[in-house]
């Protein structure tokens, strides 16, 4: 299996599904990251975008298929190797997720601490320069809970990039973002792959920011995904889930209403 | 994990125990005593005891205070005030030490400790931990779990010392006891190994137990701002329960 994939997927997701009690979230999926390109995985709120996440980090079991990270099966993974793997991707979470009992300093020495053996000068001259590349060298003594919103996802970003991942995944990088923090995150994250070389997963469902920064496009809906493709050929697509999603129509085959008995008959019973 | 079963009546106090068992044995599963870890314990020590400090001076005081109040009016009916110094220090090393100072500590540390730790997952740390390859059992749980056993004994000589000095203001600065009789009596019937380091031994169980119990009720809080609320409330009780069940059981078998 792994040996006749072409070498330039960084991650692969094969025929995988996930089930959360009763609800299936994902249903057969297959997924491409090639190497050393940016993808964005798209999809209304809900869609699992950040389960694909999830599976790519191992923290979550596929209920079948398997995910493959550098040609190799995450889900045989030994414990070690998965702590191997991880250290080798950087993710940034949501809300950033810093420590909040550390400073912004601390926050990004600590992966540096971990696993290196660095002498505390070296450890400080990289902690500095990552906090200069996101701009708040600044901040490095402040507490998260003294940032704005953004400075701790640019925090969180420089403290994900610690260890130089060669895979690094983003989740809703751009949510709650104003027009320039916006447009920094953009120039970080397609300086990244452009200088470094990182092979970068973006879930988003700004669908005007996708193509600014990404090589190729998922789109999932409804357990799998619906489109795909490089940001100009969704563009003109004529299907009509990619088109509702597009162009931002509030109801087409993904639905507006949650499955619900006839209105008729809820009002009249 | 979660049955239908195994969520309704008596069935979920089992569970729990169970849980929490398997729950102690992954936190121990791995330990490496670094450098790290233990600067980590030691600083958890500081924040466990330190935030206990005020109330468990103050409580020690007055509990010495009304103890001796007590003891001191039941003696006066068999005309034996002279054993009253006696009598404080027993049940102070014996029980009300160790007891009330668990059950203070579960209060204030241990619910800031569920609380610590339930936020940690609601806002993705413990995850951001995992996704670096640390494993948070080890980095966050263990640490606090051992802090407890080194800061509940503590903070139970500190208590004992206050309510034997609540005692003396009231023996004999308010009702004249002689001062030899009280320190005199309390010196010959009180034995440093079965009363003291026995209560001393208690309160590392305790303290064991409140911690415990406080990192998993944090580690299982619903990730939002009503099961964070709620694992602390669990954390009191379930914390006071087993405290005083254990010391039954410890003071039957042991003392």
């Amino acid at each position: 299996m792994t040996q006749n994939q072409p070498s330039e997927l960084a991650i692969l997701l094969e025929g995988v599904s996930v089930s959360r009690g009763e609800r299936v979230v994902l249903e057969d999926l297959r997924l491409a990251v090639p190497r050393g390109r940016i993808t964005a995985v798209m999809g209304p709120s809900g869609s699992g975008k950040t389960t694909v996440l999830r599976l790519i980090t191992g923290q979550l079991q596929p209920d079948a298929g398997q995910v493959l990270v550098g040609g190799e099966d995450v889900g045989e993974m030994s414990a070690s190797r998965l702590n191997r793997m991880r250290r080798n991707i950087g993710v940034l979470l949501q809300n950033g997720a810093l420590f909040t009992d550390l400073t912004c300093f601390d926050n990004v020495a600590l992966p540096l601490r971990e696993h290196t053996a660095l002498p505390e000068t070296l450890i400080r001259r990289l902690v500095l320069a990552k906090l200069q590349a996101v701009g708040l060298r600044g901040a490095s003594d402040f507490y998260p809970r003294e940032l704005s919103g953004g400075m701790v996802r640019r925090v969180a970003l420089a403290r994900a990039l610690a260890l130089d991942p060669a895979i690094m995944l983003y989740d809703e990088p751009f949510a709650g973002l104003d027009p320039i923090s916006l447009g920094a995150s953009l120039r970080l994250i397609r300086d990244l792959n452009r200088i470094l070389g990182i092979t970068s997963v973006v879930t988003t469902h700004d669908v005007a920011e996708v193509p600014k920064f990404a090589d190729y496009c998922y789109i999932i809906a409804d357990r799998r995904v619906v489109a795909s493709g490089t940001p100009a050929e969704l563009r003109d697509a004529d299907e009509r889930v990619v088109r509702q999603f597009m162009d931002g129509l509030p109801d087409g085959p993904v639905p507006f209403h949650f499955p619900a008995r006839p209105l008729a008959e809820d009002l009249l019973a | 994990m979660r049955g239908p079963m195994t969520d309704r009546g008596i069935f979920r106090p089992v569970r729990d125990v169970g849980r929490a068992g398997v729950f102690l044995v992954r936190a121990f599963g791995r330990m490496r005593f670094g450098r790290t870890q233990w600067l980590e314990i030691m600083r958890q020590v500081y924040f466990v005891g330190a935030r206990s400090l005020v109330i468990i001076v103050t409580c020690g005081f007055f509990v010495g205070l009304v103890l001796t109040l007590q003891t001191y009016d039941t003696l006066s009916r068999f005309g034996a005030t002279d054993a009253v110094g006696t009598v404080l220090a027993l049940s102070l090393f014996r029980e009300l030490g160790p007891v009330l100072t668990a059950i203070l500590f579960a209060g204030r540390a241990g619910t800031s400790v569920t609380a610590e730790i339930g936020l940690m997952r609601a806002t993705e740390q413990l995850d951001a931990l995992d996704l670096m390859a640390i494993d948070p059992m080890e980095r966050i749980v263990q640490p606090r779990l051992l802090a407890g056993v080194v800061a509940v004994p503590a903070l139970t000589l500190i208590f004992n010392l206050l309510a034997i000095l609540g005692g003396v203001v009231y023996a004999i600065f308010l009702m004249k006891v002689s001062p030899g009789t009280f320190w005199g009596n309390m010196q010959v019937n009180v034995d440093l190994g079965r009363d003291f380091l026995g209560g001393v031994f208690k309160s590392a169980v305790f303290g064991f137990i409140v911690s415990w119990l406080s990192v998993f009720f944090g580690w299982y809080a619903r990730p939002t701002g009503e099961g964070v609320a709620l694992a602390t409330t669990q954390t009191v009780i379930a914390s006071a329960i087993s405290v005083l069940l254990v010391d039954f059981v410890l003071s039957a078998f042991l003392l």
